[in-house]
């Protein structure tokens, strides 16, 4: 196929003109990474689940807050902790950068026409895309490990963010706009004191998607080397160990639970004070 | 002392402006214009001039370019061509630094929606404005708090506004506008979406503050009644052009064309049409020392009237004199008419509306005599127009009823 010719050739360009700035991105990451990572990991298990916990309770309530307790525990009983918390480093390092990027996108695609009619092609066509199809780029950039897969996982995850943000923004009613600029708001007043607090539910709903879409692919991106829960279901599937798969999925469902009730109720209860 | 002027201003929305403001120098008609471009002509030809301390209300039919018009003031909109001035600096070429300031220290703005901001406080919402100054909090919640005792919010200023009914959320607004001390006022349709009830009452509270605060006040409504009500002169705009402008009494009395006059055919005119709008103005009189009761007698057979007012040399107003009573006196050959002057009349003055003149009606069948301070004769009021202006038949039907109501 022809494409594919330029598209590699494109690729190959691209890695050799910039392979200064891959490698910066690259260690930049892998320390953002390693830190977070050496955080969830270093702290001792009993201490993660009180705060994941607290948080529960304090953001969505008791219900969840007891269901987030009896899901940890569950989760270290199943013997899968470590990686548990490596995919919830992975996760938050990835959401960290896509929500820095993608919140200013969405922001710039609400005030600028020019702005939104380029992004709004390109997001519809990241999310129609398979999710896996986000490994190969990132493995012709960084090679395999656990960079490319939050590369591929930052790509995949951002859509969201950015569509939720800048609808938030546009959604903010008209005459509120207008009636902040009559009395001599500038731009950035306008965005700061009016805008994005109007817009906040529904760009904490993007965060929410963006986080949930961030633990999926992670799981996914253990294909080309990332580590923790993903990898232990791609080993029962690889050696046929069912029960070992299934106890790998299970903990993977809970984390994504847990962490959707208390990404899920950051906007309500902003709502509700 | 004027404070906005408008001169020339025409607004047109679409692409291809161009040729739109060409065809508008031709003269042609709104319709022709966007057949033609595709351009909407929001405003055409502008020209206004807005005095220091007035109410000045524009008014028309939905989509006449109203708030379009209002917008170009703070400049919410830019205007196509034309100048806009406020107090002799022009605002149309602006930079947008001087902009700000302008919107942040002279204009303020009410809205029909209210435009609060509903996840903050009443206070900080009326505060909102200084805040955008970058005025400390403290000093800026003294000046707000001022402005909500001021329009009778006293103890709400803790409330979130989704929490209030419109009317109070309005009162907000208008606090809002307010708090920031500004010299002008506009208000886009700012009652509109009130209940009649709490409309009435925030329009008499509008009046009330106006007494005490002297701004210039721009106020939108398509209206008549609010219009009459507020409006020390009123402006009437019809597919983006302003076809009169005058006090309510001016367009009520004299439409400028038929558009104007279907606005004003269902008001209640006896509120607003006064006794110097109506009077028979220079009307014949007889003067005291000079005329005598001959003289009287032929003026009176000549215009064929029944009664005539009496005046001083100096015009005073003294009474008038009925037809028998001067044909009696020319028979007794008495030289002054002195003698024969009714003098119990009521006199108005030439404010006074149909309304309040009405009563009179049921206590004399004489004209009403119309005088001014000095109590000097300007007219008089026949009863017959009195009917006229509070029934809309024109006098020849009154006079034909009245005389079959004779003939029974
Ligand atoms: N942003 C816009 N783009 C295009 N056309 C517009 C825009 N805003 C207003 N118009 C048009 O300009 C004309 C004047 O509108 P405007 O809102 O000034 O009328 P209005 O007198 O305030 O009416 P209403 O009483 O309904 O508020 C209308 O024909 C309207 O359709
Ligand atoms: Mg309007």
């Amino acid at each position: 196929m022809i494409i594919g010719q330029y598209i590699e050739s494109g690729v190959n360009w691209l890695t050799d003109n910039f392979s200064g700035l891959f490698d910066g991105i690259n260690t930049g990451m892998s320390s953002l990474i390693e830190l977070i990572e050496a955080f969830w990991t270093g702290i001792p298990f009993y201490i993660t689940i009180a705060l994941f916990t607290a948080l529960a309770l304090w953001k969505a309530g008791r219900k969840n807050a007891v269901l987030t307790l009896v899901g940890l525990v569950f989760i270290y009983f199943t013997g899968f902790w470590e990686e548990t918390m490596q995919t919830f480093s992975l996760v938050l390092a990835s959401a960290i950068i896509a929500l820095a990027i993608g919140i200013p996108l969405g922001i710039w695609s609400a005030k600028n026409k020019t702005a939104n009619s380029i992004i709004r092609p390109i997001l519809d066509f990241m999310q129609t895309m398979p999710a896996f199809v986000y490994l190969i780029p990132a493995v012709l950039f960084f090679g395999l490990g656990t960079v490319p897969g939050a590369f591929a996982t930052i790509i995949f995850a951002m859509p969201p963010v950015v569509r939720l943000t800048s609808l938030g923004i546009q959604q903010v009613p008209e005459d509120i706009v207008e009636a902040t600029k009559a009395f001599g708001a500038t731009p950035r007043q306008l965005l700061v004191k009016v805008q994005l607090p109007l817009a906040m539910p529904t760009i904490l709903a993007g965060v929410n998607q963006t986080i949930m879409m961030s633990l999926s692919m992670v799981v996914i991106a253990s294909m080309i080397g990332a580590k923790g829960l993903g990898e232990i279901v791609l080993q029962g599937i690889s050696q046929l160990r069912i029960g070992l798969g299934f106890e790998g999925g299970l903990a993977v469902v809970l984390l994504a639970i847990i962490l959707d009730r208390i990404t899920q109720n950051l906007g309500q209860n902003q709502k509700k004070k | 002392m004027e404070k906005i002027k408008i001169e020339k201003l025409s607004l047109v929305f679409g692409k291809g402006k161009a040729k739109a403001l060409k065809m508008l120098d031709q003269g042609k008609s709104k319709a022709e214009i966007l057949d033609a471009t595709g351009c909407n002509v929001a405003v055409r030809d502008a020209n206004l001039t807005i005095n220091e301390g007035e109410i000045f209300v524009i008014m028309g039919l939905s989509g006449s370019g109203k708030s379009t018009l209002l917008r170009c003031i703070n400049r919410l909109i830019n205007p196509t061509t034309g100048k806009i001035f406020v107090n002799n600096e022009e605002i149309t070429n602006m930079s947008d630094k001087e902009l700000l300031n302008i919107r942040r220290k002279e204009l303020a703005m009410v809205f029909q929606h209210f435009g609060l901001l509903p996840h903050r406080t009443v206070l900080s919402n009326v505060a909102f404005g200084l805040e955008l100054q970058g005025i400390e909090k403290d000093e800026r919640e003294v000046k707000a708090q001022e402005t909500i005792d001021l329009v009778g919010l006293k103890g709400y200023e803790n409330q979130k506004v989704s929490e209030l009914s419109g009317g109070m959320q309005q009162r907000v607004g208008l606090a809002r506008g307010l708090a920031n001390s500004p010299e002008v006022l506009l208000m886009d349709e700012a009652f509109s979406a009130l209940d009649p009830l709490i409309r009435s009452q925030m329009q008499d509270e509008l009046l009330l503050l106006q007494e005490k605060m002297q701004k210039t006040i721009l106020f939108i409504t398509h209206d008549l009644e609010e219009a009459i009500k507020l409006g020390d002169r009123i402006a009437i705009m019809k597919d983006g052009e302003i076809v009169q402008v005058g006090t309510s009494e001016e367009i009520i009395t004299n439409p400028a064309d038929d558009y104007v006059e279907s606005f004003v055919e269902n008001v209640d005119r006896s509120k607003i049409v006064t006794a110097g709008s109506i009077m028979f103005k220079k009307p014949k009189v007889a003067r005291l020392k000079k005329d005598g009761p001959a003289v009287v007698l032929r003026t009176m057979r000549d215009l064929g009237l029944s009664s005539m007012p009496v005046v001083r040399t100096n015009r005073t107003f003294l009474g008038f004199v009925k037809l028998e009573d001067v044909v009696d006196l020319k028979k007794k050959e008495i030289k002054t008419i002195e003698s024969i002057i009714r003098d119990s009349v009521m006199t108005v003055n030439p404010d006074e509306t149909v309304e309040d003149m009405l009563p009179l009606l049921s206590k004399t069948n004489l004209p009403i005599p119309v005088v001014n301070e000095e109590n000097h004769l300007l007219g008089v009021v026949s009863p017959t127009s009195l009917i006229a202006e509070t029934t809309g038949k024109d006098k020849g039907e009154i006079n034909e009823i009245i005389q079959k109501a004779i003939e029974l």
